[in-house]
């Protein structure tokens, strides 16, 4: 990526310091993560030194330094999911795919997060695969959503 | 407006469906697909609108049918597969469904069919804030303009900004993002500082995770949310507003978004409003997924790109906020209020409530009870009616209501009479926060809740200051040594001053009120530590250490289902016959208990036992 190539993607921003957490978020809408080219990149646009974008980036929860695996899941932690079974979905998780969250497995497939609330706590406990949430799930069920992936050996 | 009308006497069938987030994720957009295949392979004529949240979620999806000369009537948990069986009986059959059947909205009876207003779980609510959500199409502005939209921004353009403020004032508003500051008072500091700009941020960071009462009144009415920010920014005099929203709110976002493009189109941003002095622009913020950044001083730093630590105050951000402005930070359900108090007359409002907490206030209603969803009562109602009247009961007996977040507290028995107001909550050393109420049963372990909360803010404190950044870790150990049975009875004096000390020394509210639900818990379940501690024993039987997973063989059928989905091989056992479980392999993930509880050929045979 070029610096003319970044600009292309970020016309409307004003390339000022306070658009760095907007140019991160979209940086990971269009590419999944933040790369250091990336942020090389940002850091010659928006005149901010690199730690500096490290900084104000690993303060927060959204941001990834590694490329995700293709299908994101995310499991909710928050206190309605939590009283209604929400650790035990994400251990069944972990088990099965063998990876704690905020990794992916090693074939790339899956992306596994722990977030604190989707939002849809009348519905606890809730888990998000890609871009659908599922309300009243189960340990079962995670089963369904992963197909017929075998638990992982090394767990 | 016309089209609102034309939707309500409509000459042919309209169907609304619950597609906010909840419904969505119950299971709405397979609904949606099965009534448009249904439609269009009998050619029939409907309009299908996607509506917000209207409450109860533990219904979702819900569908309502309106066909012409009839009231809209509203059906609850369906199917792909039932959905097809109503609308047959509808448009077949010409006969009203009978099944799944909650009510309709027409003012008076109707073919026996009660009213839908007076479900047991909305009949005790009063709909001000609420009152579009589940109603209108929330991605058409018409719907909104038909029920009274932007009058109230009319008549405000046509007052001086200090009427306004009196409205306000008079109306008792206070804020509802936690700390319940009266909404007038900070709204005249800012305005009566000096300055050549001033900023509005509507805090839509919503971080109390469990909470989800701004998310569905941004999705279910987001003008309603916006209209207020212009009656706020008309008053003190900003000439910009954000919405600071967080990122996991997808629909939210996408609705604000239109709701934005649909105002600029009808002269309701930009330069003079409505012909108005008045000029006014809003922007989308999105957070970035920290809880600290719903603090004002750490929201306003990230939204001018810094990591989102919060500052010392004074000077509080009405005198000095974003880019050094005054500024004025409310919550989604202030803004949202005003409308309807500037339409309606600040007596109508502070008529409900008591003394010191006027009008009505929304609530997530969930965890352990049984009729989970989005409510809004006047402050004041106690917490016995909100629970058992509207939330149905607890579902295994009642131990404990959370409120307020990771900020709050769990409140036991002793205070299901109690009223919930601001002083109140904060009086029993928990607090309003933004509305989150997590019921709580005995199957849920106190000790467990509380290093949940605590987990929570040590992995949220920002590191800012050592109180809280050191303080919580401790806290954290001490409740996981006493969760695993390993606790002294000198951790309770530990816990408890090691809490006052955080409190008093932290920087922020994130800090000064983590330890609240540690506080409350050693208040109220000191019994429940006791166990723990003296007896090593989890009386909810929810900490992993101190519990053990049995079959009784007498009930055990010998299904083979958990079995199958037992991760680590512990159980085993042939066909039909009591199967074994090996208790050096259970790692207590709780997968066989659930399948068993599942399914009824199962049939209760796994317990989870404690101290036995
Ligand atoms: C750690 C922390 C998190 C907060 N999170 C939120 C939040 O998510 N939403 C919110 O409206 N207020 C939140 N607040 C309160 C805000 O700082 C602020 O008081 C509020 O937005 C003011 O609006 P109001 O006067 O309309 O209530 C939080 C405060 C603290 C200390
Ligand atoms: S607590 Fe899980 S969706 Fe809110």
């Amino acid at each position: 990526m070029s610096l003319a190539a970044l600009r292309a993607d970020f016309e409307g921003f004003e390339g000022t310091p306070a658009d760095l957490i907007p140019v991160l978020q979209r940086i990971q809408v269009l590419h999944g993560f933040i790369s250091k080219d990336s942020v090389h990149l940002i850091s010659r646009w928006l005149k901010i030194s690199e730690n500096e974008i490290y900084g104000v980036a690993t303060f927060f929860a959204q941001f990834r330094f590694k490329r995700p695996g293709d299908h994101v899941i995310k499991v909710c932690l928050g206190t309605a999911c939590h009283v209604r079974g929400g650790e035990q979905i994400l251990d069944v998780f972990r088990r099965r795919l063998g990876i704690q969250p905020g990794e992916a497995t090693p074939d790339g497939m899956y992306q596994l997060e722990r977030v604190a609330c989707l939002g849809c706590c009348a519905l606890a406990p809730v888990l998000s695969l890609d871009d659908k949430v599922h309300g009243q799930t189960s340990v079962l069920q995670v089963r369904d959503l992963l197909g017929g992936r075998e638990p992982s050996e090394d767990s | 407006m016309r089209e609102w009308e034309r939707l309500r006497n409509s000459s042919h069938p309209v169907i609304y469906v619950g597609a906010a987030s909840c419904g969505l994720a119950a299971g709405a957009d397979e609904v949606i697909e099965a009534i448009e295949r249904y439609l269009s392979a009998g050619k029939r004529r409907a309009d299908i609108i996607r509506v917000g949240c209207i409450g109860p979620c533990y219904l979702e999806p819900l569908v309502d049918v309106q066909m012409p000369g009839m009231p809209r009537i509203s059906y609850s948990n369906l199917s792909p597969a039932r959905v097809t069986d109503l609308l047959e009986s509808f448009f077949d059959k010409n006969e009203v469904f009978q099944r799944r059947l909650v009510g309709h909205f027409g003012d008076s009876g109707f073919d026996g069919i009660p009213r839908f207003f007076d479900h047991p779980m909305l009949a005790r609510q009063v709909r001000i804030v609420l009152r579009n959500c589940g109603i209108v199409d929330p991605e058409n502005a018409d719907h909104y303009l038909a029920r009274g939209g932007y009058a109230a921004l009319e008549s405000c353009l046509s007052l001086s900004w200090r009427q306004v403020l009196d409205v306000v004032k008079d109306s008792g508003l206070r804020g509802r993002g936690g700390a319940g500051f009266p909404t007038w008072r900070k709204w005249l500091i800012c305005r009566e500082t000096e300055s050549d700009k001033r900023f509005l941020i509507c805090n839509a960071d919503e971080g109390d995770p469990g909470a989800f009462m701004n998310r569905s009144l941004i999705e279910g009415d987001p003008h309603a949310v916006l209209e207020g920010m212009l009656i706020a920014g008309y008053t003190i005099g900003a000439s910009a507003g954000y919405v600071y929203i967080r990122a996991e709110y997808p629909l939210a976002i996408r609705r604000l978004r239109t709701a934005i493009a649909q105002m600029r189109e009808m002269g309701l941003l930009g330069d003079r409003i409505l012909g108005s002095d008045f000029s006014f622009d809003i922007k989308l913020k999105e957070g970035a997924g920290a809880f600290v950044c719903g603090e004002e001083t750490a929201l306003i730093a990230s939204i001018e790109g810094k990591r989102g630590m919060p500052r010392t105050r004074p000077p509080f951000p009405a005198v000095e906020g974003l880019w050094g402005k005054p500024t004025i930070i409310n919550n989604v359900e202030t803004l949202g209020a005003l409308p309807n108090i500037v339409r309606n007359g600040p007596g109508w409002f502070s008529q409900y409530g008591t003394e010191s907490s006027k009008g009505t206030k929304t609530f997530s209603l969930v965890g352990r009870v049984r009729r989970t969803g989005l409510i809004e009562v006047p402050l004041g109602t106690s917490l016995r009616t909100v629970i058992d009247d509207v939330g149905g009961g607890v579902i295994k007996g009642f131990k404990a209501v959370q409120t307020g977040g990771p900020s709050g507290g769990c409140l036991g028995e002793e205070f299901l009479d109690s009223p919930i107001d601001y002083d109140a909550l904060a009086a029993a050393g928990s607090i309003m926060g933004s509305g989150g109420l997590i019921v709580l049963d005995r199957n849920t372990c106190i000790i467990d809740t509380a290093k949940y909360f605590l987990n929570f803010t040590q992995a949220e404190s920002c590191g800012k200051c050592v109180p809280c950044r050191v303080g919580t870790r401790h806290l954290v150990d001490i409740l996981e040594r006493i969760s695993r049975g390993q606790g002294e009875i000198s951790d309770l004096d530990k816990l408890e001053r090691l809490a006052r000390t955080i409190k008093g020394g932290a920087l922020c509210g994130l800090g000064q009120t983590a330890p609240n639900p540690v506080l409350t818990a050693l208040k109220y379940f000191r019994t429940e530590f006791l166990a723990h501690i003296v007896e090593k024993r989890c009386p909810a039987a929810v900490c992993r250490d101190l519990v053990v997973y049995r079959i009784i063989k007498d009930k055990c059928t010998g299904c083979q289902r958990c079995v199958q989905v037992c991760p680590t091989e512990a159980i085993s056992g042939p066909r039909s016959e009591p199967h074994n479980l090996d208790m050096t392999k259970c790692i207590k993930c709780r997968s066989c208990y659930e399948i068993c509880r599942f399914d009824a050929i199962a049939g209760d045979a796994i317990v989870i036992e404690s101290g036995v």
